[in-house]
């Protein structure tokens, strides 16, 4: 083995292209299948896409960073799934670009979350945690109740997931912005086209209390409430499981 | 340093400096509603204030000696000294996050910018690319003109890459105060400095070939194929992961074309070979090369050099997975990551095993001279590291430890131990020659470097293995009657007295690298005596095709 390697090592391009090919493998190997069998994610019937307010709340929720300190991947353990519910599956990250499974969880699983607590809990809670839970060490996030929700480039981002695959319709795209703004205002006009468009079980109301405006904490907790409720599959499977 | 370029060069660094100017206000033209607007902004006063010394100089005279008969370290000096304001600021902001996790009322303000998430990936991102990927830049230069005993093959193209890569690491951490993240861990700027890091690298990478070319050894270096892996893997890396959709051409924001389980093995696939070829493959070059010169002693064993340098470029790309046990990730795929994880022990403590054993007949150096006890401890650390890696990645280790404190702990056993204690060591091996002086400005505070950067280590790493495991046994410890005893909160509060610990363990290590800076800034200041320039030169001109 010397001998041959000392003569690799007496070209630049050879020892190049050895080292592309040695570490290629692995994640041809790992990675390729991943996108083409069948069996990575289950096919299921109800799987729903993100609203556009959702989106936007998920969007925020990945630019303040909550993924360092909360996963959305609830393990196949026992313990895990008393504590955070149903274990996760592949199917309910289908249109999760990109995945928040998070490494850390400083906080705790925030998969089946959506549900658990009232719009006016979230609110308060993400405002000043400790108000709500005395030795929470989670930060304040005040500014998202002065902000207002951008709504304008919402089409954008709708057309960008539309190119990645995500179902959503040509007329979804179109009408984002509107759409976004019904979801937290049920009164309005719109928010019956808005429910045509994305089913009857979609969350309409004043996420984060009767206001004016729309602010990042309507899309905030407007997509926390959903989390876990994109599909019921993981249920169903857990209580065939139980039968 | 300007007057080291020709007038022709200087013209070319203008130009480019005009080119990359442009660009950004054309990205801050189209942004100008966004938050692109403001990297936009960002890159022409970058370009402008780098143009200026260049301007300024543009009619000083010419070099006048040959050039080639002296190695191009100019950009090294300028990379060291970028290395050094990388690490006080990415571990202020480490021991800043460390705080806020004990005392979360800590960030002064009420702005976005100061929170937890926002801080963290500028942590991150300080330490493993500002601080990690300049000394990177730097050694590599220093030790592939030194091992090839030729010049780098060009004079602008090492500071285009030197000062390219820092803009991308701005834009990075600028990005994230502003709110601009794609969240996917150590790769979270945007499409724009991704694109930006892909031009940058491609550069290092023609400009690492074009000088191997110029070598006169027939051949290459340990040391440099250790760099070369890392730069070619680390391309291949950011390329993949890093592609995404831009929702428009005037905003910062992208979709990864990756969703779910898929971005879920495409991200850890990364994440993990960024700990490979980045915090491993790059500074085992670091390794290969100052361990051997400062002890005065050749390398043990070339043979466990090769074993180690192939099981390591070949193994570690199957080894992501074991960030995604028990997932909704294939149980098989799970199971390739566990099994290559466990059998990387095998080329990764030849190679710590190759430091340690090199090191044979030199233990009274080790303990007369701070700097190569920083890089006897760096390969402890990196064999330590290793070992807990492939403990971690067994399936049922991983259930208690995933999610907890002890994968913190894991880390920076590796970080601090192995990543910062070995660039260290490096800097005080070369810094004296780089300046032309004969020793560091005070051997002394190396020693109290020493002392600060291990102590602060083992309180950190001991803080968080406590308070892992503890967490880890918490989240599953049944009482009698079947049901979970713990709450999530009484882990929580379990957990506090060692975020106190970690906290001041970080701020040892931080106050060790800051006086390491200052020991430096007196070194390169210049009151110990000036050495005679021996020998550390290129022998000859380089042969010319054909010769
Ligand atoms: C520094 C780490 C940290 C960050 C960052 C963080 N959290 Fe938390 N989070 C916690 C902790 C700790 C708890 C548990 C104590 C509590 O309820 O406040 C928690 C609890 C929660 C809960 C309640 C979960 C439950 O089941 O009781 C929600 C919802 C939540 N966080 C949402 C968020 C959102 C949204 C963000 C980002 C805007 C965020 N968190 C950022 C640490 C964090
Ligand atoms: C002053 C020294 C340092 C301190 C106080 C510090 C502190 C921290 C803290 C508090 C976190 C967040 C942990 C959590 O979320 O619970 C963190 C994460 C991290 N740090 Fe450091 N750090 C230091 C130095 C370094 C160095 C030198 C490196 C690398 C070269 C590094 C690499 C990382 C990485 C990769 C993570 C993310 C870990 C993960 O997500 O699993 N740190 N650090």
């Amino acid at each position: 083995m010397p001998e041959f390697h000392r003569k690799l090592e007496r070209s630049s391009i050879g020892f190049v292209l050895a080292i592309v090919g040695v570490a290629s493998i692995g994640g041809l190997v790992e990675i390729a299948p991943l996108f083409t069998i069948d069996e990575t994610v289950e096919t299921v019937e109800d799987m729903r896409v993100y609203t556009p307010l959702e989106l936007a709340g998920r969007n925020i929720y990945v630019r303040e960073g909550c993924y360092a300190c909360h996963s959305q991947m609830i393990r196949t353990l026992r313990d895990e799934v008393e504590r955070y519910g149903p274990y996760s599956l592949a199917v309910e990250s289908q249109y999760d670009y990109p995945m928040l499974w998070g490494s850390k969880r400083t906080g705790p699983d925030l998969a089946r979350v959506g549900g658990k607590y009232s719009d006016e809990w979230h609110v308060a809670h993400l405002i000043n945690p400790r108000d709500v839970v005395p030795e929470s060490n989670m930060p304040g996030y005040g500014w998202l109740a002065r902000n207002q929700l951008r709504t304008d480039d919402l089409s954008h981002h709708l057309a960008a997931m539309q190119t990645l695959g995500v179902p959503y319709t040509d007329e979804m795209v179109a009408n984002a912005p509107r759409d976004a703004f019904a979801q937290a205002f049920p009164d309005s006009a719109m928010a019956d086209a808005m429910v045509e468009r994305y089913g009857a079980a979609t969350n309409v109301r004043a996420f984060a209390g009767d206001r004016n405006t729309l602010t990042e904490m309507d899309a905030l907790v407007a997509y926390l409430q959903i989390l876990g409720r994109l599909t019921d599959a993981a249920h169903e499977q857990a209580s065939a499981e139980v039968e | 340093m300007i007057a080291q370029l020709t007038r022709n060069e200087r013209h070319n660094a203008l130009i480019i400096l005009g080119v990359v100017g442009l660009a950004g206000a054309a990205l801050g033209l189209a942004g100008r509603n966004d938050l692109l607007g403001y990297h936009g902004l960002l890159i022409v006063l970058f370009s402008a204030m780098v143009a200026l010394p260049v301007i300024r100089a543009l009619d000083a005279p010419e070099p006048t000696l040959d050039r080639e008969d002296e190695y191009y370290d100019d950009p090294i000096r300028v990379g060291v000294i970028l290395t050094m304001i990388w690490a006080v600021f990415g571990m202020f902001v480490g021991v800043w996050v460390a705080a806020l996790l004990a005392w979360p009322e800590l960030t002064f303000t009420d702005q976005a910018w100061a929170s937890f998430g926002r801080l963290r990936p500028a942590h991150t991102t300080g330490v493993i690319f500002g601080f990690g990927g300049n000394a990177l830049i730097a050694t590599s230069f220093h030790v592939l003109q030194r091992t090839s005993r030729a010049r780098l093959a060009g004079q602008v193209t090492p500071w285009f890459v030197l000062i390219g890569y820092n803009l991308f690491c701005l834009l990075a951490v600028t990005g994230y105060f502003l709110g601009i993240t794609q969240s996917k861990e150590y790769a979270e700027p945007e499409w724009y400095a991704d694109l930006w890091l892909v031009i940058v690298w491609v550069t290092y990478f023609v400009l690492y070939l074009r000088t191997l070319a110029r070598r006169k050894e027939p051949h290459i270096y340990v040391a440099n194929w250790y760099f070369l892996a890392f730069i070619v893997v680390v391309a291949i890396l950011h390329i993949v992961n890093g592609l995404a959709v831009p929702i428009s051409w005037g905003s910062a924001k992208s979709y990864t074309i990756y969703s779910g389980v898929q971005d879920a093995m495409t991200q850890w696939w990364y994440g993990h070979n960024a700990v490979a070829f980045f915090l491993t493959a790059g500074f085992l070059g670091m390794l290969y090369y100052y361990l051997p010169k400062r002890a005065e002693r050749p390398i043990f064993s070339y043979r466990l050099s090769i074993i180690s340098f192939w099981g390591i470029t070949f193994m570690y790309m199957w080894a992501g997975s074991h960030h995604l046990h028990y997932t909704a990730l294939p149980h098989w795929v799970q199971t390739l990551g566990m099994t290559f994880s466990v059998m990387l022990l095998v080329p990764s403590w030849a190679s710590a095993g190759n430091a340690l054993l090199t090191l044979n007949g030199a233990w009274h150096k080790v303990r007369d001279d701070a700097t190569l006890r920083f890089m006897m401890i760096a390969a402890v650390f990196y064999g330590i590291t290793t070992f807990e890696g492939s403990f971690l990645a067994i399936r049922a280790v991983n259930s208690l430890s995933h999610y907890t404190d002890w994968t913190i702990g894991h880390v920076h056993a590796g970080a601090l131990g192995w990543v910062a204690m070995i660039t260290f060591g490096s800097i005080y091996t070369f810094v004296p020659s780089l300046w032309g002086r004969e020793r560091m400005y005070s051997n002394t505070l190396v020693e109290v470097h020493f002392w600060c950067a291990l102590i602060g280590t083992l309180i950190y790493v001991f803080a968080m293995w406590n308070s892992g495991i503890i967490q880890g046994l918490m989240w599953r410890t049944y009482n009698d009657s079947g049901t979970l005893t713990y709450s999530f909160l009484e882990s929580l509060v379990a957990m506090h007295p060692y975020y106190i610990a970690r906290t001041l363990g970080g701020l040892l290590f931080f106050i060790g690298a800051v006086v390491g800076t200052y020991n430096i800034y007196m070194t390169i200041r210049g009151t110990t005596a000036p050495r005679a320039a021996a020998g550390d030169v290129p022998v000859g001109r380089p042969l010319a095709p054909g010769e």
